[in-house]
């Protein structure tokens, strides 16, 4: 990994959510661990950025990375949490203040990884959903203050409790002898078959193995600890397996405006397949992370670098397709479970100019 | 009836055509209907070539009594002919219901038909004279639609009032005079189509009567878009129209209305000949005829106000053409009547300005049919009318409808299409190669403003013709330096592999994501499509409409078709000069076409970047906006 290992610490495009990612989730090994250290040490840019812009103690990063240590906790959800933190430790006396402070600490989260789309959804739903109350206009100061911790800290919950309510809504879908094939880690989707397994369905579940960060081996470890049957299939054999399948479900990085998904590197490649098997592809996805980009193919995604291990040395003069994440056309989406329901790609749209217009 | 509608249930599958075709020659039937009391073979026709007999209907329906009532129409031509000498008038959409129009023209009775028929059918020939009661019976009905020539909301309510009316009329005709009458009506019509292929007249308003509730304001709207009131609205199909009266619609010609509506038009169109079946319900008029004319009248054209008036000549020569333009046009029009309108006495200003923009906008459609977006804007002039408050003086009501309009002009065209651009250039990527068709002002200013930020892309217009629309902007994009590559629409398959996006402008928008533009639109997107091309549409909110059209036939425009047979600078292609006397061909110039949402990645409006389905949404809070402002 000697050309890895300088590009990382070299590049600071790296997506940071990636490699937090890797860390919860990643299957540990002696290079991983290597990899690992140096990628989450603290991006030197984003500490200076939080120390500079508040002049207060209360740094919204320390604040966010406390949450985010969780590893259950989504990083969306850490975000909201770490906002509505300012609010309550805020020490603004007008509304606009507030407000300005409030902007000032979600730019410096949107900043700290510029390629996380749930990061930037969920803080900018955050700041509509906080601050859209009209009674906020009419009251005095503290009281207003109040409402929107009360607010802010209901959305946290909501987030929170996003990933039970999908597993709720989702276990019609799962039927008794079916076969799931998932993909990654997605920790929702995780829920969701924890949720099935706990009221006793009988299903089994292929899963990919998702390098490069062999994310679904971790996925495989836990499923079996819930004893349900498990095949973990390479990512080149899910054309070979899909025929067994009943239903594909995967999670979702961001959700765009077109009912598209934004997801791990292989998504789009496994809906394809099933599109072209007719075989259901579901989503599993918060609504935080509804987000207002429009995405007409690959190339408008920002890519989000992830370092990929071969196991052996690669020359220098070849190149590697670091991509971490693709984009899932809205055509090979069936549905979207989300916490607002069972929807289909094309409400989206309809959410997000409810909210946003 | 019943007897006769059993041998026609037969050939109905299998001889209906639907399309372009010319009428075949009449062929001699041995067979006859049993039940028919009026053996019309009894009566010799007459031959004449007369243009009041209807056309559209399918032959095969009529075939089964084709021969017999061949025989009838020849008098009934006669008849006719005599009473209405009227030019060609063009004729509804020749959709499967034939005999139908019997049933539904009895039924449309005024309280005055009424008593005609029943004196007429005791008369010798009751075929003939029942045609003719039909005729003054629609010709009646054709003026109560045309007292209100409002469109949009008020026409769906008329239509929905008329389709009552005329049901209930119906019901109170007995059974032997409706199956005489639509034994004329189809007389008329298999006459009519055996003696050539023109143009005639029908009724429009008797479409509306049986239309389902559903269909009806559809209809009327269609009506009132695509042809003035005297122009037949759209027909559905014969199976629609089956619900108590079994017998097959037919069109009829409606020459007495059109007279009428002739009397009362400003602008004097004389009908098209030789029209496409399928389009006649369609207005069509013969071009270059009216301009010579309502220039003359310019200065003693009393009720129609100069600017509107100059607007229409510019409408009816093409000098201003493009949604946009059009649109700006007629509202600077309107505010320009309405800064020289003074309230005559006794009148309030909320209805009389109201009654004299609708003349205005019966005007302007005579002189070119109105596009979505128009009509979008004049339901906004007339919701702001409706909603001035009574308290104001003359003067405020007229300087706050001025302002209105300025606003509605500013905030929804001028600083809509700054909203485009901006979010459209976010699209343009460096080394881009960017594919656009005709030419739309929406996209011109975002490919100019791309440029202007440094955005390195290439451009390839395709056009087509015969109105050449692409070169305008060819020239235009060049001058500013862009890098062009201009082509012909057949090439679009060819071109399509090398182009990244695909920018198309819109005429409107509607609710099932149905991109009504430009004709040849729907070519490029279904190719750029297939060449998994993204395809962005771009338009402004005010141009959307909840409409639903699921193909480019029941509501469109008809050109000039003398520009399809010339060639400009090739005199030499001169085959086609007189297609007008040739019986077998028909010339279709077509103005707008549908695009199906499947083809449409995105569509950027002012309210963002949305996905075809979102386009109720849009349309939802748009309303909603309107009645709060």
């Amino acid at each position: 990994m000697e050309s890895e290992a300088p590009t990382m610490e070299n590049n600071p495009k790296i997506s940071a959510y990636y490699q937090t990612r890797l860390a919860h989730f990643g299957v540990v090994s002696t290079e991983w661990l290597a990899q690992a250290q140096s990628a989450t040490n603290p991006l030197p840019s984003s500490s200076t950025d939080s120390d500079t812009d508040k002049d207060t103690n209360f740094s919204v990063i320390d604040e966010f990375n406390r949450w985010r240590s969780h590893p259950d906790l989504a990083e969306a959800v850490a975000a909201i949490r770490a906002l509505a933190a300012v609010i309550s430790s805020s020490k603004a006396s007008t509304m606009m203040q507030l407000e300005i402070e409030l902007k000032n600490a979600s730019d410096t989260l949107k900043a700290w990884d510029t390629t996380s789309i749930s990061l930037t959804a969920a803080s900018d739903l955050f700041m509509r959903y906080v601050t859209r109350t009209s009674a906020l206009e009419f009251e005095e100061f503290n009281s207003a203050k109040s409402r929107l911790i009360e607010r802010a800290d209901k959305f946290g919950e909501i987030s929170y409790k996003a990933r039970k309510i999908i597993a709720m809504l989702s276990q019609d879908f799962i039927f008794d002898g079916c076969t799931i094939l998932v993909h990654g880690f997605s920790r929702v989707v995780f829920e969701v078959l924890k949720l099935a397994a706990h009221n006793k369905k009988r299903f089994r579940v292929f899963c990919t193995e998702g390098r490069p960060d062999r994310t679904g081996l971790r996925l495989s470890h836990e499923l079996a600890k819930l004893d349900v049957p498990v095949k973990l299939v390479i990512d080149s054999a899910v054309a070979y397996t899909m025929d067994e399948v009943d239903m594909v479900i995967v999670g979702a990085d961001g959700v765009v405006e077109s009912g598209g998904i934004i997801n791990m590197m292989g998504t789009y490649q496994i809906a394809l397949v099933a599109k072209s098997m007719n075989k259901p592809v579901y989503v599993a996805a918060e609504s935080y992370k509804f987000a207002r980009h429009y995405l007409l193919d690959q190339k408008d995604l920002v890519p989000a670098i992830r370092p990929v291990d071969f196991g052996v040395p690669i020359p220098l003069k070849v190149d590697v397709e670091c991509s971490a994440r693709d984009y899932t056309p809205p055509q090979y989406l069936t549905l979207l479970f989300t916490d607002l329901g069972v929807l289909t790609p094309s409400v989206v749209s309809d959410e997000l100019i409810q909210l946003y217009l | 009836m019943d007897a006769r509608r059993a041998p026609r249930a037969v050939i109905d599958p299998i001889v209906r055509k639907v399309g372009f075709f010319t009428p075949p020659d009449p062929i001699p039937f041995e067979f006859s209907p049993s039940a028919n009391s009026l053996s019309p073979v009894m009566i010799p026709p007459p031959r004449h070539s007369s243009e009041n007999h209807d056309l559209n209907s399918r032959p095969s329906v009529t075939s089964p009594s084709g021969d017999e009532t061949i025989a009838v129409s020849g008098s009934c031509n006669s008849v006719l002919s005599e009473l209405f000498p009227a030019p060609m008038l063009p004729a509804p959409s020749p959709k499967i219901g034939n005999g139908d129009g019997g049933g539904i023209v009895a039924s449309s009775f005024p309280s005055g038909g009424f008593d005609l028929t029943v004196v007429k059918a005791s008369g010798g020939v009751p075929v003939c004279k029942l045609t003719t009661v039909s005729v003054v019976n629609a010709d009646s009905f054709a003026i109560d639609e045309r007292e209100k020539p409002n469109r949009g909301g008020g026409s769906t309510m008329e239509g929905k009032d008329q389709a009552m009316n005329s049901k209930q009329k119906k019901d109170k005709s007995s059974k032997a005079e409706r199956r005489a009458l639509q034994e004329a009506q189809r007389a008329a019509k298999a006459a009519a189509k055996a003696e050539g292929n023109k143009a005639s007249g029908t009724a429009t308003s008797v479409n509306v009567k049986s239309a389902k509730a559903a269909k009806a304001p559809q209809k009327v709207d269609n009506t009132s878009v695509a042809a003035s009131e005297k122009k037949g609205g759209d027909r559905p199909s014969e199976k629609d129209r089956k619900k108590d009266v079994p017998h097959p619609r037919m069109q009829y010609d409606d020459k007495s209305r059109v007279e009428k509506a002739k009397r009362r038009a400003v602008v004097n169109q004389t009908e098209a000949r030789n029209r496409v079946e399928l389009f006649r319900h369609l207005p069509q008029y013969e071009h270059g005829s009216q301009l010579p004319d309502l220039e003359a009248k310019f200065f003693q054209l009393d009720p129609v106000h100069p600017s509107v008036y100059k607007v229409g000549l510019q409408y009816l020569s093409g000098d201003i053409s493009g949604g946009n333009a059009r649109c700006i046009a007629m509202l600077q029009a309107f505010q320009d009547a309405i800064r020289d309108y003074t309230v005559p006495s006794e009148k309030t200003l909320v209805r009389d300005l109201t009654a004299k923009i609708s003349s205005y906008v019966s005007f302007l459609i005579e002189c070119r049919p109105l596009s979505i977006s128009m009509g979008n804007a004049i339901r906004f002039l007339k919701s702001q009318i409706a909603k001035l408050p009574l308290t104001l003086s003359e003067s405020e009501s007229k300087s706050s409808l001025q302002s209105d309009i300025e606003n509605f002009i500013y905030e929804k065209i001028i600083l809509a299409d700054k909203a485009i651009v901006e979010h459209a250039v976010t699209k343009i990527r460096d080394g881009d190669v960017l594919l656009t068709y005709g030419s739309s002002s929406a996209v011109e200013m975002i490919l100019l403003h791309a440029y202007e930020l440094g955005k390195q892309f290439r451009v390839v217009v395709v056009d087509s013709r015969p109105r050449l629309r692409g070169k305008l902007l060819l020239r235009r994009l060049v001058e500013k330096g862009l890098s062009c590559t201009y082509t012909h629409i057949n090439a679009v398959s060819y071109i399509m592999q090398e182009v990244t996006r695909v920018f198309l402008g819109a005429s409107s928008v509607l609710s099932n994501g149905t991109v009504y533009s430009g004709v040849g639109t729907a070519c490029v997107a279904m190719v750029a499509h297939s060449f998994h091309v993204p395809v962005i549409v771009c338009c402004e909110a005010f141009k959307f409409h909840e409409r639903v059209q699921l193909d480019s036939i029941c509501s469109n425009e008809l050109g000039d078709p003398d520009v399809i047979s010339k060639v400009s600078g090739r005199e030499d292609v001169n085959d086609l000069d007189a297609w007008a006397n040739t019986e077998n061909l028909q010339l279709l110039n077509l103005i707008y076409d549908a695009t199906p949402s499947d083809y449409v990645s995105m569509i950027v409006t002012d309210y963002g970047m949305i996905p075809p389905t979102s386009v109720p949404v849009v349309v939802r809070k748009y309303s909603r906006e309107h009645v709060w402002i």
